[in-house]
Formats: C-alpha cells, structure tokens, sequence
C-alpha cells in the first residue's frame, strides 16, 4: 500500500496520458473509420477495392506490429516526424498508429450498422432523387450510427485498453510503462497493480452503461 | 453492375460522372502508392541487400520459422486454456447457485475490464516473486491471454447456451432430465454448434494478441522479426516489418475465413435451433436489410 501512496502522483500522471491518447485516437479512429466505410460502400469499385484493402491489411495486423512500425519503421527509418520533441513526436506517432487501427475496427461497425437500415429508406432516398453521398450523409449514416452506438462503445474500450500498447512504439509515458517502471524499483506491488487496473475501469465501465444508455435513448423506432 | 441499396442501376450520366470518379480515385490511390514509393527509395529501402535476407533459407530457418513456433505455441497453449477458462466460468454465470453464478460473474467482468498488457506485466513481475527466479516470459503472456480472451469467451459460452430456446431446455425437463443432463445433452450440443463462429472470431484476437510477447521479450515471431533480424542484418527493419506483417495477415485471415464459413454452415445447420451468435464486439449482421456482401 505505501508503494502506491508513494507512486500515486506518477502513475496517475501516466494514466492522463493514457486519457489524453485515448481522446485524440477516438476522434481521428471515428473521422476516419466513417471515411473508410463511405468508401466502402461508394459505386466507385476502385473506392471499394481500396477501402477492403486497408480494412483487411491492417485489422489482421497485431496492433503491437503497428505501433512498433510507426515508430521504427515510420519514423526513424523513413523520416516521419511530426514534431523535434522526442516524446510529442511519440505521442502523435502512438496517436496514427492506434487511431490507423482502431478506425477499421469503427468501419466494420458502422459496415455492419448499414445492414440494419431497412431497404426501403435508401430506396425512398434515391426515389426523392438524393444522390449517393447525399443518401449516405442524411439518411444512411445517421440511422446506422444510432444502430451500433453499443458496438461503438466496445470498440473505444478495447482503443483505450490498447493505449497500454504504445510501450511497443518505444513511448514510454504511459501508465502501464510506468508501472512496469516501478516494478523493477520496488519489485512487485498488488497495490499498484489493483490500483491502476481500477483507474482504467472506471473509465471503460461507465462508457458501457453510457453507450448502453444512448443505444436505448437514441434507437431508431421501427 | 449489380444494384446496391445506395445507389441506382447507373443511367448514361451517371455512369459517365463513375467513370470520372473512378479515374479520379484511382489517381488518388497511384498518388499514394507513389508516395510511399518515393518514401522508400529517398531513404534507400528498394536495394537489393537489405532485401537479401529474406529469400535466403537460413533467415527463414534461425530467424522466422522459430519465432513463428514461439507466437504459435502461446497461441495454441492460451487457445486450449482459454476454452477451458471459458467454459467453466461461462457455465458458472449460468448456475443455479447464487454462490458460484456471482464470483464467476465478478472475475468475468474484472478480466474483461483490465487492459491486458497491464496484466501480462504484472503477471510476468508477479512469477518470479513467487516462483523463484528463472524464465517466466510465456507463463505470464499464456496466463494473460487465457484470463482476457477466457472472459471474453466465457460470455461467448452464456450467449451460446442462452441462444437455445426454451422449449429445449423445458422438454428436456419434462422427459425426466435433470440439471446435468439437459446441459450436457441437450443445451450444450446445440450451443457449440451457435457459438463456434464467434469463438474462432476470438482466437483470432488471441492470436493477434500474442505479439504483446514482444514487450516482455518473449521469443515470438514479432522478436525474432522486428528485433533480431534488423539487428543481424543492419537496415532491413522495414523489409522485416513487411514480411512478418504477411505472416501474421494470412494467418488471421485464414483463421477469418474459417469463421465466416463455420457461421454459414451452422445458420443453415438443422443440427441446432439456436442462430448463430455475433461475435464478441461486432454487431449481428440483421437480414432487414441492405448492402450485399462485399467481394473482398
């Protein structure tokens, strides 16, 4: 226990950074998870093709592969930078990789959302003469975000958990760095552990009652 | 083309406005691939020699096939636990007695809710403590993988069992059965059957999620790729990342594959009467509507 009264002020610093990692992926894995499935769903075939490709290259990827090639890969060996301070550079490189896959993993729910919109719609959309990305943005989209609010929600939890993994880009900020980090100070600590595994559920538990929630509140009446 | 839901049956000006996205898009996507074309060749990632390794038999052999070994025999090891965590604290939520259906329901959620590197952290900290000293690196990743992906199935097992209608379990009843035997004979064939789909869908993560190993050094196939090989043969970091990244794809994908074609099979099976169910974190395809599948 006084390890973890001890350690407090930098775990819990460490755990901000997994909070502010985890807003910035939501953000940029929602935009652009919404992207991939308009392209997914375009009449273009070349859209498509690429759109399918993207999807299935990196879903199947492990994500720690991602976030280690963003790093090594992209960064030091190919020169992507976005910033010369090392660890606002690693922050932004954790960012691409964790919202590059987490985005397929929005498309495929917002994919699956589209399925649950009845025919009919998209039929009265094209016969009032909408064209596709106006059908897509008033009438599709809307419907099928409100149908996978809760499958939304598991994908955010399972990017928040994922914010542990940025280790692998060689960010070593975070909180489950920091307490591996500590580990080796003071040899194990339950306390620590328990403690920190709280802090991320009370942030996870309550995105699932609240998704829950907004499932109920905001589905479509059919 | 076949009709869409999104779109009409393209006329003359709207075929000739696809044409132009088309050509369009695909300018876009040759820009791109030029771009990162041009990206590997200023920083010299097309020559020859970084390239070298991976089509000689001994990188394949020292390098590639043990680190495969080493992912594939956590994944199979956590696979095999994972079902028997699974099925017993599955079964567990759905026990008659207070005592067993609330513990079994708390561990559930916990190892549900704790990022699992976390947990592999600290179990790898925890066994030395414990153990003694020694190497403890594929305990503590299987030991991990087995808690998380357990839970998760252990939820794939409830759904499963509660996918079976009633009226099985209640005829099951009303031939004289009991508890054990409705289970075990009548709820529990139908269940496997419905959940089969969903838990390949989940060895699939598990697969995917033995590549953590590489964080506490366990000699799995992102080591010996990702690490050894660019330090052996200096510069080819990125070739490295690609063919792994290959590996790793085909593997997950074929894993996929077999999923999609055991939930067709079992949604056309007369052997059970339970649908199958979603995979954990995707939402049920429902028949009202829309797209057709997608030729990948």
């Amino acid at each position: 226990m006084d390890d973890l009264i001890k350690y407090a002020p930098d775990l819990a610093a460490g755990f901000l950074v997994n909070v502010e990692l985890s807003l910035v992926s939501a953000v940029l894995s929602l935009i652009l998870g919404t992207i991939l499935v308009s392209m997914r769903v375009s009449p273009t075939p070349v859209l498509r093709a690429a759109g399918t490709t993207y999807v299935n290259v990196v879903r199947n990827t492990p994500l720690t592969l991602v976030l280690a090639f963003s790093a090594l890969g992209l960064s030091d060996t190919l020169g992507l930078t976005f910033s010369d301070e090392p660890s606002t550079n690693g922050f932004w490189l954790v960012v691409l990789g964790l919202s590059a896959y987490t985005a397929t993993f929005v498309g495929e729910a917002l994919r699956a959302g589209i399925n649950t919109v009845p025919l009919g719609q998209a039929e009265a959309a094209r016969a009032i003469g909408l064209t596709f990305l106006q059908s897509l943005r008033l009438i599709i989209l809307p419907q099928a975000f409100r149908a996978v609010i809760r499958p939304l929600g598991s994908v955010m939890i399972a990017m928040i958990k994922n914010t542990t993994v940025a280790v692998a880009a060689g960010y070593l900020a975070e909180s489950a760095f920091i307490m591996k980090d500590t580990f080796d100070d003071t040899g194990v600590s339950i306390p620590i552990f328990i403690g920190l595994a709280l802090a991320f559920m009370a942030v996870t538990l309550p995105i699932g009652f609240l998704t829950g929630w907004l499932a109920r509140r905001l589905a479509v009446a059919r | 083309m076949s009709s869409s839901v999104l779109f009409d049956v393209p006329g003359p000006r709207a075929r000739l406005r696809n044409h132009g996205l088309t050509v369009i898009a695909a300018a876009a996507v040759l820009a791109v691939l030029y771009f990162v074309y041009r990206g590997f060749d200023d920083k010299g990632q097309w020559e020859g020699k970084i390239w070298r390794p991976f089509i000689e038999a001994s990188t394949w052999t020292d390098y590639i096939i043990p680190g495969l070994l080493g992912t594939l025999k956590a994944a199979g090891l956590g696979a095999v636990c994972a079902l028997v965590f699974g099925a017993v604290f599955g079964l567990g939520r759905l026990s008659d007695h207070r005592w067993i259906r609330v513990p079994a329901g708390a561990v559930v959620e916990t190892f549900r809710a704790i990022p699992l590197l976390l947990l592999i952290f600290f179990l790898a900290y925890l066994a030395p403590s414990v153990l003694g000293s020694g190497d403890y690196t594929l305990i503590a990743l299987v030991t991990g993988l087995t808690l998380y992906n357990g839970s998760v199935l252990a939820e794939v097992v409830r759904a499963g069992v509660l996918a079976v209608p009633r009226g099985q379990s209640e005829a099951a009843y009303a031939i004289g059965l009991r508890k054990g035997g409705v289970m075990r004979l009548v709820l529990l064939p139908q269940a496997v059957t419905a959940m089969m789909p969903a838990i390949v869908s989940q060895l699939v993560v598990l697969l995917k999620d033995t590549a953590l190993g590489y964080i506490i050094a366990y000699e799995d196939l992102l080591n010996y790729g990702f690490k050894i090989i660019p330090a052996v043969f200096f510069g080819s970091l990125v070739p490295a990342a690609i063919v792994i990244g290959i590996i790793y794809i085909g593997l997950n994908m074929t894993l996929s594959t077999l999923a999609n074609w055991l939930e067709k099979r079992s949604r056309r099976s007369r052997k059970t009467s339970a649908r199958p169910i979603a995979p954990p974190g995707v939402i049920g395809l429902s028949a009202g509507a829309g797209l057709p599948e997608e030729t990948a």
